[in-house]
């Protein structure tokens, strides 16, 4: 596994800003390429190697069982030929001399391998089939987890889209593979090794012949997998950038046709589109110069095998029986080749897929989890920044180096324009980042020390940004503490206002949010999230610009249940409604991500400072 | 968190007809793709001739023991050989594109559709169900065109070429490998029905746990701050789960499904392997005939053995295609009339009438409407400020101007024409909005600044920047030029509204919609932004929705909504006098507050 981590490098300015599509603007994360690891060989990247021993290693027991039934299947079918060789060469003779046992039991050996291949086959299917989808169960849940556990400055760089392509399409890509291609392709590869074992053991001459084939067959092989593995990079990333491009269509959509953007938009997924389409094209063009020559080297050998056996037969060296098995066996080797050579393909499909899960999967997140965290028992909410500073790349320093401490219990207000720092300091306090010095300590402990339960029971962090979960309303609350009962989900409900429009709601709490009715305005969606946080009762509640579109009404009723609330509790309030800081016992006024005024509400309007300035302008404002 | 499932029962109709229904589709692509099953055939037609060389050579040369004989047949073999590799090769070149340029098209068609569709449809269903349709689906059905459904073609034919052949080397053996074909179809087609359930109850599976998947990447900052990220890891292990189940399922049946395809044939040629050394040993046949009988038997396995794979690609693709068509056929109610009506031009200053405008969600008919009854009038280059509770339906009301929404009575005017009567883009054009929640792209500030006005000179983006306050822009690194949105530099809650803002009113629009644009703005930026908009709004007719008092102070009237209606029209100070519910919404005079918190908070209508 690479080890990069998920910290936005800060990046050159790209050379030549025009070079990507004007529109798209410039990025610092290289506009054309996904981000991830290109690698140009044939080795797979990303650490997919280990990725995939890692995925198979607690299956190994049945994997070398179904191994076994598939070896004991292509053993099996491969003495189909023998017996009709044995049955041309022995049983024919025998039946003209009166003897049928040999017939009797070629075809009644013919018969069992019939139906022990059945059987086989059956079997391995099964297991084939419960092994990669527990495979595939497990990566998913994996790569689901991981990106969780990814810090916010990676899903900040990476974007949603794109995570969601690996999640789903390269996933499933993977999961094609498994099904339908693994089965096809470990049981042709079998073949080929045991019926070159039988063709030696028939005739070393004609065996040796005949897979003489393999010297170019090998080549070829080699260019295949090149060309093709490098094609499906391509249109993995093609695929990941027509995700974004979809996904943002439609979570946008509003603006979409508000400023009717469609035909544009149209014209920029027909880009990814296309590209995606000649890539896939790409791919079955190589596939379609591979195959065939595949077949043409197999066809080659036969004709060879065939003569030179057939001077071999007139030279009394072998039976004719036994030319009859070689060309069934090649036909046998070859014929499915075709459909070999798809599924092949589709394996390097799902093998580019899986080097991008697998760079996924190798970012480290940037705000890790400690090995052995420090408990906390019962948080009682002191905070305290030591010589913090922070900077989100090195040279865009946001905070410079500051010192403070919140004692428990105490409620404080983050106040001054935007772009001051405020959000940056309170998602240092929900570790949303690590500070790039110093420590931030929950009641003595260094936030890097403490256990993510253990962090987010103390500590919770309500936003603007009100996004709802599918399911019911009562589900979205409870997710501030899954374990609720039903009356501590109302009680939370109504202390914020959540109860008086949810009484409108076609089944009341059980609405489900996406569905009939269950459509909530901005405003009542940050109820809803306010709701959760109350629900999660914490030690330390984080509030940034989470009143923003709160009515009068509203705000007033969650001011009030706050009011109650955070007694005893920490909090820290960013707002920029100042009727929002006047529950606070104290404001921290920034600029420049420096706190330029700390005090009571009263000292600090009673001053001349900035608070003082911004209460007069913002009570000139309600005027 | 509940799943979120669309399935409708599949039935055998409704699925083959939706994969008739690519038929439009594939029709430009059709000549090459028959062209590719000819192709395909003449290169099966020659692999078959290959056993049947082989047979001259067994029953002549070798049995004449006639080396210099070798050389004929022997070159025959060859030129076979050489023939079928060349025909397969030009049977994949013809094949490789088509079926990729049909899956483009039909990706295209059904983006095309989903911007199309009004956005109540997108309200209903999980985005990643629309995810797996635009992405899985297709390239299920992409593979079913370039392979399954040519080899469906091929192999039939391969099949009754083959059992041709069969026939003419011995009619009593052919007709042993005939007689298995019947149970073989009869298993095939029960197989199916059973294999058809369970392909939609995946696909279904599969666009739940992308949805899951979506939400839990777009609401990942809610999930950390709560430390739920297992919670919710637990229901997609239980949808992942699900899928799972689903998938075994459908390898247990394949399973059978193959294990039979395997043993009929086996059975069948091996009483026709007794039959042929009776024959051979009673000189009823020669050795030859009887080695090119296998080879040729051997060669239709595939064929054969192919037919459960194939099969189940069918009926992915014709289920995976069913998804697809109920996307494309859910029925767009939002469209230009057919024939729009212009605006008029002269004069032309934006009157917006609401006559007698009811209103409810299209899935919501028996609820009592949002909107019930709402009669307003904004003169050209009024500015009217909506104000009403939470919920009371203010939103709804702006996405009628723009048609985003239908009314479900009376009308919406604009310059006196019915909305519905213009044509949607002439619409959109005219009326401009600032969402509540500002949607910002993955793309330069300067084009999510023009979205709507892609030809906006240089000066008018300057002038939509300085209105809505949004001078940050230009101390971004790269200026207008730098990447904002998911995929570029991420703003803070208010430069996003700021940016949307701009948008909104870059061009003068006729009507310009703003949904409480200034909620995330500190108090100076609100202050600058509102005179600098008071330019902008003395021009344009305005439809604000504020909660604050100093947003309603932009406006020459205030209407206050209550109840689905209108309830009180007139300005700011006169509905503070005179109607109770404006002041309880507008000013806040709390009578439990301690003198304390009082103190901040008096002089104030918080």
């Amino acid at each position: 596994m690479s080890t990069a981590t998920d910290h936005g490098h800060p990046g050159d300015l790209p050379d030549d800003p025009t070079a990507a599509t004007d529109w798209r603007g410039v990025g610092d994360d290289g506009t054309t390429g996904d981000g991830d690891v290109q690698p140009g060989g044939l080795r797979l990247a990303g650490g997919s190697r280990d990725l995939i021993r890692e995925l198979a290693r607690p299956h190994r027991r049945r994997l070398i069982l179904a191994g076994l039934v598939i070896g004991l299947d292509q053993a099996v079918s491969v003495a189909g030929p023998l017996l009709i060789a044995y049955g041309i060469d022995t049983a024919v003779p025998a039946f003209v001399a009166g003897d049928r046992g040999p017939l009797f039991l070629a075809v009644g050996l013919y018969l069992l391998t019939a139906l022990a291949s059945a059987l086989t086959r059956l079997v391995f299917v099964r297991m084939s089939g419960r092994i990669s989808q527990d495979v595939l169960r497990g990566l998913r849940a994996r790569v689901f987890d991981h990106a969780q556990q990814l810090s916010v400055s990676f899903h900040e760089k990476y974007t949603s889209g794109r995570v969601i392509s690996r999640m789903t399409s390269d996933l499933e890509t993977i999961g094609e593979t498994l099904e339908t291609g693994i089965n096809d392709l470990i049981a042709g590869l079998l073949s080929v090794v045991v019926i070159s074992g039988v063709l030696l053991w028939l005739d070393p001459k004609l065996g040796a012949v005949a897979l003489l084939a393999f010297l170019p067959l090998s080549f070829v092989t080699r260019w295949f997998q090149r060309r093709s593995l490098s094609i499906y990079r391509g249109s993995r990333t093609a695929m990941a950038s027509l995700i974004v491009q979809f996904t943002e269509t439609m979570n946008g959509l509003r603006a979409v046709q508000t400023f009717r953007r469609e035909p544009r938009n149209a014209r920029i997924f027909a880009e990814d589109n296309n590209r995606f389409a000649r890539n896939d094209g790409d791919a079955l063009v190589v596939a379609g110069v591979y195959s065939p020559t595949v077949r043409l080297i197999g066809n080659v050998a036969l004709t060879a095998v065939m003569i030179l056996g057939a001077i071999d037969v007139v030279n009394g060296s072998i039976e004719v029986g036994i030319l009859a098995a070689f060309l069934l066996y090649l036909r046998r080797m070859y014929d499915p080749m075709d459909e070999l050579a798809m599924f092949y393909n589709q394996a390097q499909s799902a093998a580019a897929a899986l080097e991008k899960i697998a760079t996924l999967l190798g970012q480290r997140p940037s705000v890790q989890e400690p090995g052995h965290p420090t408990p906390l028992a019962e948080p009682a909410g002191e905070l305290r920044f030591e010589s913090v500073g922070f900077g989100y790349s090195a040279e865009r320093e946001v905070l410079p180096r500051f010192d403070l401490t919140v004692p428990a219990g105490q409620t404080i207000a983050l106040v001054g324009a935007t772009g001051a720092g405020k959000t940056t300091l309170a998602r240092l306090l929900a570790r949303f980042y690590d500070p790039t010095e110093g420590r931030v300590l929950l009641d003595g402990v260094d936030l890097r020390e403490l256990a993510n339960d253990d962090l987010r029971r103390a500590l919770v962090m309500v936003t603007q940004e009100s996004f709802l979960f599918s399911g019911s309303v009562a589900d979205n609350i409870a997710l501030g503490k899954p374990t609720a009962s039903r009356a501590e989900i109302e009680e939370a409900a109504a202390a914020v206002g959540v109860a008086d429009f949810v009484k409108a709601l076609p089944q009341g709490y059980d609405t489900d949010v996406r569905k009939r009715g269950g459509r909530l305005s901005a405003g009542q969606r940050q109820l809803v999230a306010f709701a959760r946080a109350f629900l999660a009762d914490p030690a330390v509640l984080i509030l940034d610009e989470a009143t923003a579109s709160l009515d009068i009404p509203s705000e007033q009723a969650v001011q009030a249940a706050l009011h109650r609330v955070l007694h005893g509790r920490t909090a820290v309030i960013i707002a920029h409604r100042l009727s929002t800081v006047s529950i606070a016992d104290r404001v921290l006024v920034m600029d420049h991500g420096r706190i330029v005024e700390d005090g009571s509400p009263a000292e600090l309007i009673a001053g001349q400072g900035r608070f003082a300035q911004l209460d007069t302008a913002w009570r000139e404002s309600l005027a | 968190m509940t799943t979120d499932h669309s399935t409708a029962a599949p039935t055998a109709l409704t699925s083959r007809a939706s994969l008739a229904r690519l038929w439009p589709f594939v029709r430009p692509e059709a000549g090459r793709l028959a062209l590719s099953a000819a192709l395909a055939l003449a290169a099966m037609v020659c692999g078959l001739v290959i056993p049947l060389i082989v047979q001259r050579i067994v029953d002549g040369p070798i049995a004449e023991k006639d080396l210099a004989g070798l050389w004929w047949p022997g070159g025959l073999l060859l030129l076979a050989g050489v023939g079928e590799a060349l025909l397969f090769g030009l049977r994949r070149w013809v094949a490789a594109r088509p079926a990729t340029r049909v899956q483009a098209v039909l990706r295209q068609q059904i983006y095309d559709r989903l911007q199309e569709l009004p956005v109540a449809y997108h309200d209903g269903i999980g985005s990643g169900q629309l995810l797996s349709r635009a992405v899985s689906d297709l390239s299920t059905i992409r593979m079913f065109l370039s392979f399954g459904a040519i080899f469906l073609v091929v192999n039939a034919l391969t099949f009754l070429i083959g059992l041709g052949i069969l026939f003419s080397l011995s009619w009593l053996l052919a007709l042993v490998v005939l007689a298995q074909a019947v149970p073989l179809i009869v298993i095939c087609a029960r197989y199916e029905s059973h294999y058809k359930v369970l392909a939609r109850r995946s696909q279904d599976q599969v666009g739940d746990v992308a949805t899951t998947v979506e939400e839990s990447i777009l609401g990942v900052r809610i999930l950390k701050s709560f430390g739920r990220s297992a919670h919710l890891g637990r229901e997609f292990f239980r949808q992942a789960s699900a899928l799972r189940t689903t998938e075994i399922a459908k390898a247990r049946m394949i399973a059978k499904l193959w294990a039979t395809i395997i043993a009929l044939p086996e059975i069948a040629l091996g009483v026709c392997l007794l039959l042929g050394i009776t024959a051979v040993a009673d000189g009823a046949m020669s050795a030859g005939t009887l080695v090119a009988f296998f080879t040729v038997a051997m060669i239709l396995r595939w064929p054969i053995d192919s037919l459960g794979w194939l099969l189940s690609l069918l009926n992915d693709a014709a289920s995976a295609s069913e998804r697809y068509f109920e996307v494309i056929d859910a029925p767009v109610t939002i469209t230009s009339p057919a024939h729009p009506v212009r605006l008029p031009d002269e004069g032309a200053a934006g009157a917006l009438t609401f006559q007698d405008v009811r209103f409810h969600f299209p899935d919501a008919a028996d609820r009592p409407d949002v909107l019930a009854g709402i009669d307003l009038r904004l003169e050209p280059g009024a500015t009217v400020a909506v104000v009403g509770a939470t919920g009371s339906g203010k939103t709804a009301l702006t996405a009628l101007v723009n048609r985003m929404y239908d009314v479900t009575g009376g009308r919406v005017l604009l310059d006196g024409v019915d909305v519905r009567d213009l044509a949607l883009t002439d619409l959109r054009a005219a009326v401009s909005v600032a969402f509540e929640e500002p949607i910002l792209f993955s793309a330069s500030v300067a084009e999510n600044i023009t979205l709507g006005r892609p030809d906006s000179t240089d000066e008018e983006v300057a002038r939509a920047i300085s209105v809505a306050q949004a001078d940050f822009v230009y101390d971004l690194p790269w200026g207008l030029s730098t990447r904002v949105g998911e995929q570029g530099l991420t703003l803070s809650g208010g430069q996003r509204q700021r940016l949307a803002l701009a948008r909104a009113v870059i061009g003068n629009p006729r009507v310009l919609v703003l949904d409480d644009p200034l909620s995330a703005l500190d108090i100076h930026t609100e202050a600058a932004v509102e005179r600098a908009l008071r330019s902008v709004l003395h021009s344009t007719t305005a439809l604000i929705i504020a909660h604050r008092a100093s947003t309603v102070m932009m406006a020459d009237q205030v209407a206050l909504l209550q109840d689905g209606r209108i309830a009180a029209v007139g300005t700011h100070q006169e509905l503070l006098a005179r109607v109770p519910a404006y002041r309880a919404l507008l000013s806040s005079a709390e009578p439990d507050r301690e003198p304390d918190h009082l103190r901040l908070s008096e002089g104030s209508v918080r």
